[in-house]
Parts: structure tokens; C-alpha cells; sequence
């Protein structure tokens, strides 16, 4: 038994983690679909699901079953192959910025020295699913959200990158694990106010989100680039978003909030995990709490607040910093 | 405009630019019923409208002209489901013309107050699928919420939610009592306060304002020569409305303002019904002060004798004018029909203001613009 040994100790962690993190991405969709059901219901005097289970408890797993037990059609004038994969495009780049996801001090994948950068460029991922999707589906309207996801997403991540960036420079390092810990006096909303509000306005666009959510808005394009797609296919696309919601979020709790850091529970000894998961859960609930308020932008709107207000005010947010730092 | 609806699946070069069509409908969230639109889309702009009508056509007009004048009454209803009330009363209007019937004064009133109650379950009904169009969710809910309210009330009294025969010729079909003239002021206090809590939901919020804001503007010449009405037509500044024009019923005796508009975009034609049904509730307050004891039908045959002629008959129903025209020959079966329809002419005004849109305010003008499909395809 002597090579297991000798292995480098990523080798067990990594897989362990991933198993994990799959156990942790589908129980939060269970749940976030429940919620937003269940907020959305009580902001519009309705009660949501109430039928399955206590106060309707298990509504999402019932479900995930149907879905799961619906035949997936495909059009025949669509790309089967490419059809076919991407759903699971839009799943699996999800799933992996979690393994460098800071939850506690030691309940974390790997502390990569890049961690942030390897989530960006994870999360990025997800438009080339929609592109897929909305291209191979061979339909106009699929092939409009598709577009329109496109420059959406390449409009918004820049000022996603250059708040994150503002951080940066502060910490002087790209690992998550030192942003966290450097935050135990002092979160980073206070120092940097400004990247906080453009970082969690961009990320409710990249995530496709109410009141940013062009490409699937259904009242324009029916149901944007997953037209064409039924069930387990279809799910997968939504599991994909809402895991979206819980890593930019937890992004945002690990780099502005604080991440762990909060006062001892007097009733839980491993208090750190429950502040993280609480302070993710409270920007998820605000991201619930637009859609249901918010009229949806247009879409030149929308680009022009990109471009024009987000992307100018982030730079010179970041060059602020850069002088701060630097004196 | 030549019919682009023909070769839906092909896209082409023209001017070197490369523009496909984009089948809207008849199954599309925002069409409300079975409208279908082919456009000529350049990418996300849309070029050219093809408004495609006649899915839910059911021959009323024709209906009509085969059967006894009254029997017609139920059809009325069911051109404009969402604001039945005043379809019924031009059409009993009509025929109490044709036939010189008098109509006690009580049912007069009762017929204002039911019609104003429709036009405010109407707009309500208009104000959540807008907003829903933009892509708010929450406020129909709201809406449907005091909509309720109105047709409970109306069901109280006329037996039926949606399509009512509830006027009939000389008179209504029952009375209201105090029970529900209570249910009104009740109602009245009600919708009062929920202004409030739409003005600081949707009104002020600049999403919404920046997506109704100078979008779809109909230019009052525009209006002129399509024969928009309605709150459509007075969002655009021409202050028209049936029931102060041609003055019908007991209105001349109630004092309600006609809401006029600016600059014809959503905005205006938002406000406009707004305001509007600020004016209904008006309406109401005084028509349950001013209800006169008495009768409510006077002696009707069971056959009509509608003399040979011709007669018309305008009301201001919920989207514009709507007009009766009918050509009597002698018999109680009128000879010809014709319903002069508001969302008719609205819809094809909609094809001229929207070329060169984007396609995501194409959808919000025609939410702006209340268009009922069944109305139009009748």
C-alpha cells in the first residue's frame, strides 16, 4: 500500500470534495426552487406549493421525478449531438468552482493561488452552453436568447472581473483563502462599497436573472434558447442556473462578506459553515426579491448600463484602489 | 402591404442586409389569444409587420342576421370577454332605438354602474398583462386580486363572471339591492388605497418607466387615420369619447373629466387608464347617490317589431367605440349586423408605429395597446 502513500494528498481530496459538492448542488436546488415558489407565492398573496408534504415541502423532488421520467424530444431539424450536450455543458462548468469555494477554514477543495480566477473562467463557461443550446435547437427564438446571452454575458463580466480586481489589489493575492482571512476585522463591503453594488448587479445579469433575464425572457421570445428543450434536459438547464445564483453569491459572501467570519454560536461548536451558508442564502433571497419585483430591462438598456455605468465606474474604482494601495 | 406571411421558413438579402421572418403566435405568450404576427426581423429590430387575424373567428355578425334580434344578446358578450357589460348595452341600446322602447330611469343607472364596474375589472385585467408583457411578474396577481372583487360583485347580481346578458331590451335583467350597493363602497375604498400601492410598485420604478417612456408613439394623425379610440387614441391627445360626444345613457347627467394624454406613448396611454379608472370609481360614487326608486324593465313583446331602416348605436366600451349598425327589414330577424369593433383598427395601427422597433417593445406596445383577439376576430 505503499504508491497510496506516496500520492499527493489532492489526489483523495479533489473526489471527495466533487461527490460533496454534487450532493450540495442538488440539495440547493431543491431548495432554492422551493423558495422561489414559495417567496414568489407570499409576495403575490398567494401560498405557493402546499400539497406535497408539510406546507409543500417535497413539491420540488416530486418534480425533479416527473421530469426526470419525461421523454427528452428533439427537433428534427436540430443538431442532435451538440442538442444533446448542451444541457450537460450548462451543468458541469457549474459544478466545479466549488472545489476552490472557501466554506470554513479547513472545509474547502484546494486553495488554488488563482482560485478566483479558475471560478471566472468556470462560471464564463456557462454562455458557451446557451450558445449551444440556442444554435442547435434550431429555432429563432432559441437562436435570438442565444445572442442575446452572448453579448449579455461578455458585457458583464468585465465589471464582474475588474470589482473582483479592486480586492485583489488590496490582498495582493488571487487565492480565496487569503481574502477570506483577510477579512477577519473588517469586511470587504466597507472598504470597497462600490465593487460590492457593481460585483452583485453584474452578477444577477451573468446569471441570466430577473430583471437581466433577456435570454429566456418568455414574454418576448416565449422561452428563449430552452424552447426546444423537455424534460431532464430542460432541468439540467435550471439546475445549472440556480447553481449559478449560489456560487456567485457564495463568490460574493467569500470576497465582500466576510466569508466564515462571524460571532460563535452558542448552540453549534462548527459556527463557521452556518454564517457562510446564511450570508449566501440572504443575497439569494435579494435575487429572488428582484425577480418578482423588477419589470424586465431592454436589451440595449441593458448593454448600455453595462458599458456606460458599470464597466467606467468600476475602473475607476479600481484605480482608486490602485492609489491607495500603492501610497 | 403585400402578405410576407407566405414564406415564413426562408431569410433573405435585401439591401445587403440579412433579415429573417419570426412567426409571433397564434401561440405566443404576448398576443393574449390567438393573434398571430409575422415579422421581418434584422436581427433583434423588427422590419416589417404582418398582423395575421381570424383564428377565433366564430361568425357573431353572421349569427346575427339569422336569428330573432334578442336571442342575439349572449353572442354580444362573447366578442369582448374581458369587458362584456357595454357590448351588452349597445346592443339592447340598439334595438330600444330601432324599436322606440323607453327605458325606466333606475335601469338606466343600473346599467352605468355595472358598465363602470366592468370597465374597471377591464382595465385592471389590462394593467397586470402589461406589466407582464415588460416582464413584471407580481403585479397581475395583484390585479386578478381586485378583480375579483368586481366580478364577485357583479356575479352577486347578474348571475355570471364573465359573459353577461345581464341588459336587457327595456331594462336590466335584476335589481341591486342595498347589499350591493354596500359591496361597492367597499370596493370603491378599496381599489383607492391599492392606487397607492401601484403607483409606488410600477409608476415610479425606472425600469418601467424607461421601457414606456417614448416607446410606440402614435401620432395623433396616426390615430386619425386608422381610427384608433379609445384610451388608445386619447393617450395620443385627441380628447374623443363617446360618452361625452355623443352622450348616451344617464351620463350627460353625471360629472366624470375625460383623461387626455400628450405624447401618445405607452406612458400616455399608461396614465391614461389609470386616470381613467380614477373616473369610473367617480362615476360610480355618483350613480349609487343618484339611483331613483322605481321600475326596471318596462313592457317588451317577446317579438321585436324593429321598422324597416337603418339604426346605429355608439358606446364607449372599454377599448374605444364601439359601434352597432343594423339594417331592419320589416321582420324581427335583423337583415344585416355589423359591429364596428375598437381592437380592430387599434391592432392595425400597430403595424405602422412599430416598424424599426426592437421586438421587445413591439411586445410592450401591444400590451400598451389592450388589444382583445376574439374582439377583433369576432
Amino acid at each position: 500500500m505503499d504508491f497510496i502513500a506516496n500520492l499527493p494528498p489532492h489526489f483523495f481530496r479533489i473526489p471527495i470534495a466533487l461527490t460533496l459538492i454534487l450532493t450540495l448542488v442538488f440539495v440547493n436546488a431543491l431548495i432554492m426552487v422551493y423558495l422561489e415558489r414559495k417567496i414568489a407565492g407570499h409576495m403575490q398573496y398567494r401560498l405557493g406549493p402546499m400539497e406535497v408534504g408539510w406546507h409543500g415541502v417535497l413539491q420540488t423532488a416530486i418534480d425533479a421525478v416527473k421530469l426526470m421520467s419525461k421523454q427528452l424530444i428533439v427537433p428534427d431539424a436540430a443538431h442532435r449531438k451538440l442538442f444533446r450536450i448542451a444541457p450537460l455543458l450548462a451543468f458541469t462548468p457549474a459544478v466545479l468552482p466549488f472545489v476552490v469555494m472557501p466554506f470554513a477554514p479547513k472545509l474547502q477543495g484546494i486553495d488554488l493561488n488563482i482560485g478566483l480566477i479558475f471560478i471566472l473562467a468556470m462560471a464564463s463557461l456557462n454562455v458557451m452552453a446557451i450558445f449551444v443550446a440556442g444554435w442547435a435547437s434550431n429555432n429563432k427564438y432559441g437562436l435570438l436568447g442565444a445572442m442575446r446571452s452572448v453579448s449579455q454575458n461578455i458585457a458583464y463580466e468585465i465589471p464582474i472581473l475588474l470589482s473582483l480586481l479592486s480586492v485583489v489589489f488590496v490582498v495582493n493575492s488571487f487565492s480565496l483563502g487569503d481574502i477570506v482571512g483577510f477579512q477577519g476585522k473588517i469586511w470587504f463591503i466597507v472598504l470597497q462599497p462600490l465593487a460590492f453594488l457593481i460585483y452583485f448587479v453584474s452578477s444577477v445579469a451573468e446569471t441570466n436573472r430577473a430583471p437581466f433575464d433577456l435570454p429566456e425572457a418568455e414574454s418576448e421570445l416565449t422561452a428563449g434558447f430552452h424552447t426546444e428543450y423537455s424534460g431532464m434536459a430542460f432541468a439540467l438547464f435550471f439546475l445549472g442556473e440556480y447553481t449559478e445564483m449560489f456560487i456567485v453569491s457564495s463568490l460574493a459572501t467569500a470576497v465582500f462578506l466576510g466569508g466564515w467570519h462571524g460571532f460563535p454560536l452558542p448552540f453549534f461548536e462548527y459556527s463557521a459553515i452556518v454564517w457562510f451558508l446564511v450570508k449566501t442564502y440572504i443575497l439569494m433571497f435579494f435575487m429572488i426579491w428582484f425577480r418578482w419585483t423588477f419589470p424586465r430591462v431592454r436589451f440595449d438598456q441593458l448593454l448600455n448600463f453595462s458599458w456606460k455605468y458599470l464597466i467606467p465606474f468600476s475602473l475607476v474604482n479600481l484605480l482608486i484602489t490602485a492609489v491607495v494601495v500603492k501610497l | 402591404m403585400t402578405s410576407i406571411a407566405e414564406n415564413i421558413s426562408e431569410s433573405y438579402y435585401e439591401n445587403g442586409q440579412h433579415k429573417f421572418l419570426l412567426n409571433m403566435g397564434p401561440q405566443h405568450p404576448s398576443t393574449h389569444g390567438v393573434l398571430r404576427l409575422v415579422l421581418e426581423m434584422d436581427g433583434e429590430y423588427v422590419t416589417k409587420i404582418d398582423p395575421v387575424i381570424g383564428y377565433g373567428h366564430r361568425m357573431h355578425e353572421k349569427i346575427g342576421e339569422i336569428r330573432p334580434a334578442q336571442s342575439f344578446l349572449p353572442n354580444t358578450a362573447r366578442m369582448d370577454y374581458v369587458c362584456a357589460l357595454p357590448y351588452n348595452h349597445g346592443y339592447v341600446s340598439l334595438l330600444e332605438q330601432a324599436a322606440g322602447i323607453e327605458v325606466p330611469r333606475r335601469a338606466e343607472f343600473i346599467r352605468v354602474i355595472t358598465v363602470e364596474l366592468n370597465r374597471l375589472a377591464s382595465h385592471l385585467l389590462w394593467l397586470g398583462t402589461f406589466l407582464l408583457d415588460l416582464g413584471a411578474f407580481t403585479p397581475i396577481l395583484y390585479c386578478f386580486d381586485d378583480r375579483e372583487q368586481v366580478l364577485d360583485l357583479l356575479e352577486s347580481l347578474t348571475g355570471s363572471r364573465l359573459t353577461y346578458s345581464f341588459h336587457r331590451v327595456g331594462g336590466v335583467y335584476s335589481d341591486i339591492d342595498d347589499k350591493f350597493i354596500e359591496g361597492c363602497h367597499e370596493f370603491i375604498k378599496r381599489l383607492e388605497k391599492r392606487f397607492i400601492t401601484y403607483d409606488r410598485l410600477v409608476t415610479g420604478n425606472i425600469i418601467f418607466r424607461k421601457r414606456s417612456e417614448g416607446v410606440g408613439v402614435l401620432t395623433p394623425d396616426a390615430a386619425r387615420r386608422f381610427g384608433v379610440t379609445g384610451p388608445n387614441m386619447r393617450g395620443s391627445g385627441i380628447d374623443y369619447d363617446v360618452r361625452k360626444a355623443f352622450p348616451y345613457s344617464v351620463y350627460p347627467e353625471i360629472d366624470f373629466d375625460v383623461p387626455v394624454g400628450k405624447n401618445g406613448d405607452c406612458l400616455d396611454r399608461y396614465d391614461v387608464r389609470i386616470e381613467e379608472m380614477k373616473q369610473s370609481i367617480r362615476i360610480l360614487k355618483q350613480a349609487v347617490e343618484m339611483i331613483p326608486e322605481g321600475d326596471i324593465k318596462s313592457k317588451v313583446p317577446k317579438k321585436l317589431k324593429l321598422p324597416k331602416g337603418h339604426t346605429s348605436f355608439s358606446v364607449e366600451a372599454a377599448r374605444g367605440e364601439l359601434c352597432y349598425y343594423m339594417v331592419s327589414d320589416g321582420s324581427d330577424v335583423p337583415y344585416r349586423l355589423k359591429v364596428r369593433v375598437p381592437s380592430y383598427a387599434n391592432l392595425s395601427s400597430v403595424a405602422e408605429i412599430c416598424e424599426g422597433m426592437l421586438l421587445a417593445d413591439l411586445v410592450a406596445v401591444m400590451g400598451s395597446f389592450d388589444l382583445v383577439i376574439p374582439e377583433i376576430d369576432r
